[in-house]
């Protein structure tokens, strides 16, 4: 299957590969998996992303399905959301979850470091307005909890208030009488996940396999 | 540093008594054996001295708590070893005293009643998700590597025994397997105790701990085989004897697995329905984890297996089902029995040392022993890594590899299983049992000193301890999701995958099957961290209080209670405390909230006076209340220890918390609450003056009383409000009556209020700041926020009732106001 597709498109798998950093392979199955997903049409929407069995019980499904639509992440720079993408953007979202090649320069894993955690900065900040604000926030604690049963929106709202209170400690310090913590900007949102190693952790498989076969 | 000095004087204290005691101890058991035949008539013996009664408890005990001291030098030096080597200092007192060795650690001691607790701590403390999400990696290292350990050490050994490296021994191929395979079990006791001192990344440290427990239960299995081997004979055996060895070596771990497995599900279940014994709930996890060992055993299955998943598998429905205390219970429990004969268990390590029987020394055979394990571990843990490193996304680098073989520490299972030798097939059990002691106080003693500048050394990627942070856990939450969702799209099947479907099976089934509905429901872990720092924060609250003066911080005012008692009950944080506050506090909530309406300078001067009297009764009430809970602790009960009177004291130490943070969420001032109460009112104020007044002050006459002394001190503010800290504060709210507020007081709110009140807009954090009480921390962080809120919404302010003002703003700073008014 995969054989079959790569060869009239050789040269652009070329400079796909070139773009993205995916070997051929990969970018094969991934494209096969685009097709599978957008049933062979060029452009993939929305509702093909969301109608993924496994994606649906997600509970922050809408946000992912959203970064894949988000100009942000196509290109330096891009602004506002897309109704349908193709499958040049598909990957460059893929490649947000490319594992780091072995040997890098602290520069190279900053860098690196800094493209990825912008990649889930972008996921909050639904209103590209540089920071993530409270009420942005809380959408996203309300749906995180929204699926582990009994807890309440107050609940989930107090947690998120709890943690943007957090964030405003760590990263102001002691605030000034006349300061006001509008919401996390992006040094901020660095500076809070130091710990979380991003650049060793968001990483998926992407195997040189087709498996797109046994998946619906 | 500073401890130096004092611990060797511990130490030699303590060891002073254990010589002094024997020796003194052995003239009195002497005399008094001669002498009830000849004194018998003349007295009754007031005292007699039973030291062979007690003897060997007696040196026990105190070796526990000689080593208890020594903890203190732990910092710079692996407890592990200092253990050891105390037991030395033991062992050479005991032969210089006996000429003797008359303790030794015996086989069947060790593994039937030090071991277990041990195992079953470690596996019950196991970092689960860690785990579990590393088994592989673990899996491969403890089968495998000790496979490989054991062979390698043992073919080898043979080969130079037949190269003439040792000399004559009576030992064949067989037996040198078998000693290569006891040599294999890495110890967990030794390797925590040096790897929790040094905090390597947790991959790292997983693998390591991991690798060492489970490696453990490998060991013995593959000792029994090679056991039954050399029993079997060497003639007798053929492939099949071969392959049976290596069915039975499968069975005897997975089925002991297994049996852990099933009793892990048994104490859940057990959990499940104990609520109402919790005295000896706790008992169950160690009976039962117990009997998860001896049945194992009993089977011929790997008891160290079986109480290891017991364990694992029960930690997270146990803590789930138990009360918070039991909980506790099991893991203070849990800790002092491990530590307790881990500490024997090293300290008879080092005393079976000085015992001339047992030392056969034959130079060849220990060195080349010593240098094989050494270099087989580092060999395994490479060559398994590297094919490991192919299949992972982020390599162990190598620095962690090195790390790892060094942490290959030997322990007492190994000796355990030495000593458990038959003399009669194995000739040369001494000769194994030396070498064996050698190798442990090698690995234990050098390397575990070693292993600290090691790290440092090699700089091994470390975790630095960090606090718990909320934002983090749910950034957490979020980043699985979103990798189990690219997964999804990518269209593989991945580890992601695999969690997430086992998840939901454990959502749906087993918590279904093993958790009580009530435990189900506040499960979720990102509340149970939020509660956690809530419960900190609270009590960190209480003790800033008392520190204080306590009063300061207690004081809080009307309608505010009622308002988070909805709160509350609606998010369902503590159904508990909740029932127990509208218990303890519904006469006072009551009142309180009839008096709330009125808004005009007069309740002003009301609220003054209820607050001077909150204040005193607070103080009486708190006198009073743990005066009288302490009392009720006397009462002694096998079966119930007074858990509700603790309870209150945890409740009323939350009712506290709660206040002051209503106290902050006042002053915070973005309530809808206050506007609210604002807005609907002020109607009915002049008339409902006096009705609320009656109502809501109970002590009239203490009231009248201090009513006079407000107008005194608003009279004169400046000069009295300096005499005290308290008065200051009241100076203050009485400035309120300045008639330049009297105006904004007297009219009703203007209609702007209540828009603000709806109005989001305003100034998007408007909620949040509303929700501010509910942060955890908020002792460090909430003061500052609480300052800029004010600022952000002045306008707001301005228009707010002075009664917030007079409230919120005399507790807050009284020090403060003293100053400007001296």
């Amino acid at each position: 299957m995969g054989a079959f597709h790569s060869v009239p498109e050789d040269h652009e798998y070329h400079l796909l590969a070139k773009k993205t950093g995916f070997s051929l392979e990969q970018i094969v199955i991934l494209h096969n998996r685009f097709n599978q997903l957008s049933h062979n049409s060029d452009v993939l929407r929305r509702e093909d992303l969301r109608k993924i069995p496994d994606l649906a019980c997600n509970p922050i499904q809408s946000q992912i399905v959203e970064a894949f639509f988000d100009e942000r992440n196509f290109k330096k720079g891009g602004e506002g959301s897309v109704q349908e993408i193709g499958f040049e953007e598909f990957l460059t979202v893929m490649s947000y979850f490319r594992p780091p090649e072995t040997h890098l320069t602290a520069e190279q894993k900053e860098e690196i470091r800094r493209t990825k955690m912008r990649f889930l900065f972008n996921m909050h900040d639904t209103d590209n307005d540089g920071t993530i604000t409270l009420e942005e926030y809380r959408h996203v604690v309300e749906e995180l909890l929204s699926r582990s049963g009994s807890l309440g929106k107050e609940t989930a709202k107090s947690i998120a208030d709890a943690a943007m209170l957090e964030v405003a400690s760590i990263s102001m310090g002691r605030m000034g009488p006349d300061e006001f913590y509008a919401g996390i900007t992006f040094d901020h949102f660095l500076k809070i996940l130091k710990e979380l190693e991003i650049e060793t952790r968001m990483n998926i498989h992407f195997l040189n396999m087709d498996t797109t076969f046994f998946c619906k | 540093m500073r401890l130096l000095p004092t611990c060797p004087c511990f130490l030699g204290a303590s060891l002073l008594v254990c010589v002094t005691l024997p020796l003194a101890a052995g003239g009195g058991a002497n005399a008094s054996q001669s002498r009830p035949a000849e004194i018998n008539v003349t007295h009754v013996p007031v005292v007699t001295v039973k030291w062979h009664h007690v003897e060997t408890s007696y040196l026990v005990a105190l070796w526990i708590l000689v080593a208890g001291l020594n903890s203190k030098l732990k910092s710079f030096f692996p407890e592990s070893a200092l253990l050891i080597i105390s037991g030395f200092i033991l062992g050479g007192i005991v032969w210089g005293a006996d000429k003797a060795q008359t303790f030794k650690l015996v086989p069947r001691n060790f593994f039937y009643f030090l071991l277990p607790q041990i195992i079953l701590d470690t596996g019950y403390f196991m970092p689960n998700k860690l785990f579990f999400s590393n088994l592989g990696a673990i899996l491969v290292h403890a089968v495998i590597g000790t496979c490989w350990n054991a062979a390698a050490v043992g073919i080898s050994l043979w080969g130079c025994y037949l190269g003439g490296a040792m000399g004559n021994l009576q030992i064949g191929l067989l037996q040198f397997l078998l000693f290569g395979s006891l040599l294999a079990a890495v110890d967990p006791v030794a390797v925590i105790a040096v790897f929790e001192e040094v905090h390597v990344n947790e991959v790292l440290f997983i693998w390591v701990f991991g690798e060492s427990l489970l490696n453990d239960g490998v060991t013995v299995v593959l000792y029994n085989v090679f056991d039954a081997f050399v029993s079997l004979g060497g003639e007798k055996i053929n492939a099949g004897e071969i392959i049976k060895g290596i069915v039975s070596f499968f069975v005897v771990a997975f089925g002991g697995s297994l049996i852990g497995v099933v009793f892990a599900i048994l104490i859940s279940l057990l959990t499940k329905y104990t609520g109402k014994v919790q005295i000896i709930e706790a008992g169950f996890i160690f009976v039962l984890g117990y009997l998860s060992y001896l049945t194992a055993e009993m089977l011929s299955l790997s008891a160290i297996l079986s109480v290891t998943f017991c364990g694992v598998c029960c930690q997270k429905y146990v803590n789930a089902n138990m009360d918070e205390k039991s909980v506790t219970a099991v893991r203070y429990a849990m800790k002092v029995f491990a530590n307790g004969s881990e500490t024997m268990i090293f300290v008879f390590l080092g005393v079976t040392a000085i015992d001339t029987d047992i030392w056969v020394w034959n130079t060849g055979f220990i060195l080349l022993t010593l240098l094989f394990v050494l270099v087989y571990r580092f060999m395994g843990v490479f060559f398994l890594t590297w094919i490991l490193n192919r299949y992972r996304l982020v390599p162990i680098e190598l620095i962690d590899q090195i790390v790892m073989s060094f942490g290959g520490l030997r322990g007492a299972v190994a000796y355990g299983l030495a000593a458990s030798l038959d003399e009669t097939r194995i000739k040369e059990k001494n000769l194994m049992i030396t070498t064996t002691l050698i190798v442990v106080y090698f690995t234990v003693i050098l390397q575990g000193l070693t292993m600290k500048p090691l790290v440092k050394w090699l700089k091994v990627k470390r975790v630095s301890p960090t606090e718990l942070k909320l934002i983090e856990k749910v950034n957490n939450r979020a980043f699985e999701h979103i990798l189990a969702a690219m997964e999804d799209i990518s269209g593989r099947i991945g580890d992601n995958w695999w969690t997430r479907g086992w998840k939901r099976f454990e959502d749906t089934y087993i918590t279904w099957f093993l958790m009580k509905p009530e435990a189900r429901k506040n499960r979720d872990y990102l509340f149970s961290i939020f509660h956690k720092l809530n419960l900190e924060d609270a009590i960190n609250y209480v003790t800033e209080a008392e520190k204080r003066g306590s009063l300061a911080f207690l004081n809080q005012t009307d309608g505010t209670i009622v308002n988070f008692e909805k709160k509350l009950r609606f998010s369902g944080v503590m159904p508990d405390i909740m029932s127990e506050l509208d218990f303890g506090e519904k006469s006072n909530i009551s009142d309180i909230k009839d008096t709330v309406p009125s808004v005009s300078l007069n309740i002003h001067e009301h609220e003054m006076k209820r607050m001077n009297e909150d204040f005193n009764a607070h103080h009486l009430l708190q006198q009073h209340l743990y005066r009288s809970r302490k009392n009720h602790r006397h009462k002694y009960s096998r079966s119930n220890f007074s858990i509700n009177q603790s309870e209150d004291e945890v409740q009323e130490i939350f009712q506290r918390t709660m206040r002051s943070r209503l106290e902050s969420f006042k002053s915070a001032k973005m309530g809808v609450t206050p506007a609210k109460k604002i807005t609907k009112h002020p109607k009915k104020d002049p008339n409902h003056k006096t009705t609320d007044k009656s109502k809501k002050h109970p002590y009239g006459d203490e009231d009248f009383e201090f009513s006079e002394a407000d107008s005194a001190y608003s009279g004169d503010g400046g000069a009295t409000g300096g005499s005290s800290q308290r008065r200051g504060t009241y100076t203050m709210g009485a400035g309120v009556e300045n008639p330049a507020f009297m105006p904004e007081m007297d009219t009703p709110p203007p209609p702007w209020v209540t828009e603000a009140e709806a109005d989001t807009s305003v100034a998007p954090s408007q909620g949040a700041q509303r929700y501010l009480p509910w942060s955890p921390r908020n002792l460090h962080r909430l003061a500052p926020l609480r300052i800029s809120d004010r600022s952000t919404d002045s306008f707001l302010m301005a228009d707010a009732p002075a009664t917030e003002e007079s409230s919120e703003e005399s507790p807050q700073q009284p020090s403060q106001r003293d100053g400007t008014h001296m």
